[in-house]
């Protein structure tokens, strides 16, 4: 143990971070939404072994990338809730949607199987409000003629975490029914009239599959994974639609993105006969006085993820943009950030 | 941290007879200079972080709680979406679960402590002790996870019978109306007891073992059963340490957040049910910080920070209360 040794091993590790310093410039640093990590993940991987970039991305939650990216900490943020086009001006923010994914209403019920109830905005709402109590409830009945529905009460489960899954439900709810718009509104995190929290769409998942007669809300992806029994929605245009990715793009396709300043639209609630109500996106967020070689980076990574990343997209159940709001973006891009 | 005071009192006139006996041997004056200095350097790093928190937390949770002034600590509501907030439903969860966890984990740490150390061959004593300190060294995730998977589905099959039967009891009843779900404050109350048990077995049985035989095979030579040496001659003798090692317990029960947040149910309501979902300031915190995207939201999650910094710090006091009190009867009897 002389000094000899201490001064050997600094100065190796002097050398060592020179070198990850080098290695730190293939490296693009992303962090927020939760939502979109499986994507985003599944991306970099590929990225990754075709141009040698790493894209560094933390899950740390909407709200702490929006936090991360307003202190130019990372090179880009990622939420579930757009930014107002207010908000991004006074903070010199650019957005773009990345991805379409969509959630379904899930039900533990003895003897209803996957798929079997069927359910509507209004009637959701009311059994988040705590109006609607027993499974049996006339109303019930009356959109499942037929289903033998049992004399049980409701036990409704929501996200205990704050999310972006809770927001785009919330404001689905909020589009269809005016006193939950009043009484509750929408937020990641909500003060709940009734029901118990799941933390995460496991959580979430767990409760519903253990409590007998629960209702909850999970991300699609999750009822394929854990072949949870969902229920069918009666959409804008009256139609029954189950969920599905068709679904999901269809809300997207009714949108005209060219119009909506900083693509500040939420995909609940759209028209269309295919389209599934509660459908949602995931925003990118840039910062527009950021270096231009970084912006470059990180727009070239989603760029390549548009054109190469959709049948990942598809595997994981993230439905990918239309071909239109992908154009609209690659112009908001030039517009804004001259990329 | 109360509990190793009380132990290193008990131990303190072995050491300080040692100290005297290798300084006369050794007298390695400028090492003890140093060794003194780096200690006192060390302890003064522990208050100044103390201190940074404290004010860290008052300085980020002020907006909130200067806003909604004293009524943040007894208002129930608490809403993200119209910025309203308050603390009450909070406080009360995390006080009502750590009163479970101790009224469960007080007695049986307790048995477990006095079966090892009095009761237990001397083969089985090592053992169990082993086991109880693994128990300690579980990650609280874990318990969670096994709270939520296995712990509350069934505990939910027994809910139907508290219902029926202890929810029946006039003025105590309404403690045990509820859906039986398996999660709630009870069984949030339940998984915090087990955490506990092992820190306050823990102590509980290093100072049992360590009263003087003499003294307890005196009161055996006087006929005196397991029970009444336990009680007269084991217990007033390892009081502090004891009420320590509670207060530890205690201390534990209510910081816990990652198992509180799986089991508990986290609504945001206040109900008088322990069979109702409810929430605790750790685990509210846990669960919404993330998404805290304005600044009066992160602001009053700060604020409950510092509550529950105070409602710690209110309970080491009382603990230091309790033990001064104690000392000042046993002055008055002797």
């Amino acid at each position: 143990m002389s000094i000899f040794s201490i001064k050997t091993r600094l100065a190796v590790l002097a050398v060592a971070s020179v070198f990850s310093l080098g290695a730190n410039a293939a490296q693009i640093t992303g962090a927020g939404s939760t939502w979109v990590y499986p994507l985003v993940a599944k991306w970099s991987a590929v990225y990754a072994k075709k141009t040698g970039i790493q894209v560094n991305y933390q899950a740390i939650g909407s709200g702490g990338g929006i936090a991360q990216i307003k202190a130019g900490t990372v090179a880009f943020g990622a939420s579930d809730m757009p930014l107002t086009p207010a908000t991004l001006a006074k903070n010199g923010l650019i957005q773009f949607p990345t991805a379409i994914a969509g959630e379904d209403l899930v039900y533990n019920l003895p003897g209803v199987k996957a798929g079997e109830l069927i359910l509507s905005g209004p009637v959701v709402a009311d059994i988040y409000l705590g109006k609607i109590k027993r499974w049996n409830s006339p109303i019930l009945a009356k959109l499942n003629p037929g289903l033998r529905l049992p004399d049980m009460a409701i036990t409704v489960v929501h996200r205990s975490d704050g999310s972006g899954t809770t927001f785009t439900f919330a404001n689905y709810l909020s589009k269809v029914s005016s006193e939950w718009k009043e009484k509750v509104g929408a937020n990641t995190s909500l003060a709940w009239p009734v029901g118990v929290g799941g933390k995460g769409n496991e959580g979430v998942a767990s409760y519903v599959q253990r409590i007998k007669g629960s209702i909850g809300y999970v991300e699609y992806a999750y009822i394929l994974q854990s072949k949870l029994a969902y229920a069918r929605l009666y959409n804008r245009a009256g139609k029954l639609v189950s969920p599905s990715l068709k679904g999901f793009q269809a809300a997207a396709s009714h949108i005209d993105f060219t119009k909506a300043q900083d693509f500040y639209v939420i995909l609940t609630d759209q028209p269309g006969n295919d389209t599934w109500p509660i459908s949602g996106c995931t925003w990118e967020i840039l910062r527009k006085d950021a270096p231009k070689a970084i912006n470059e980076q990180v727009i070239k990574f989603f760029t390549w993820g548009f054109e190469h990343g959709q049948g990942m997209a598809k595997s994981i159940a993230f439905g990918p943009l239309p071909p239109s709001t992908i154009a609209s973006i690659k112009a908001y891009w030039k517009k804004n950030l001259g990329i | 941290m109360k509990a190793s005071e009380a132990v290193r009192d008990d131990i303190k006139t072995i050491a300080t007879a040692a100290d005297k006996k290798s300084t006369k041997t050794h007298p390695r004056i400028s090492g003890d200079f140093l060794f003194r200095n780096l200690s006192a350097a060390v302890a003064m790093l522990v208050a100044i972080t103390l201190l940074g928190i404290l004010i860290a937390l008052w300085r980020e949770g002020w907006d909130a709680l200067h806003h909604f002034g004293w009524k943040f600590l007894v208002t129930t509501t608490w809403n993200p979406v119209s910025e309203q907030f308050g603390a009450l439903v909070f406080i009360t969860g995390t006080l009502v679960s750590s009163i479970i966890a101790l009224v469960i984990a007080v007695p049986v740490s307790f048995g477990i402590a006095l079966f090892i150390s009095e009761m237990a061959p001397r083969w089985l004593r090592e053992p169990v002790s082993i086991a109880i300190e693994l128990l300690a060294a579980i990650p609280s995730i874990i318990y969670g996870m096994w709270g939520l998977l296995v712990f509350a589905p069934w505990f939910a099959n027994f809910e139907p019978w508290i219902n029926s039967h202890l929810g029946a009891i006039p003025g105590i009843g309404i403690l045990f109306q509820g859906p039986p779900m398996g999660i709630g404050m009870l069984t949030a109350g339940i998984v915090l007891g087990i955490m506990v048990i092992p820190f306050i077995a823990a102590i509980m049985r290093d100072v049992f073992i360590i009263t003087p035989a003499p003294l307890k095979e005196s009161a055996y030579a006087m006929g005196a059963t397991t029970w009444e040496v336990a009680r007269k001659i084991i217990l007033p003798y390892t009081r502090t340490a004891v009420t320590g090692g509670i207060f530890l317990g205690l201390g534990r029960a209510l910081g816990e957040t990652m198992a509180i947040t799986f089991i508990i149910g986290n609504a945001n309501n206040l109900s008088a049910s322990l069979l109702m979902p409810g929430s605790s300031i750790a685990s509210v915190i846990a669960n919404e910080f993330t998404e805290a995207t304005t600044p009066l939201y992160k602001s009053a999650l700060l604020a409950l920070g510092l509550i529950l910094f105070v409602i710690t710090f209110v309970v080491l006091v009382l603990a230091k209360l309790l033990l001064l009190r104690l000392d000042r009867m046993e002055g008055r009897q002797a």
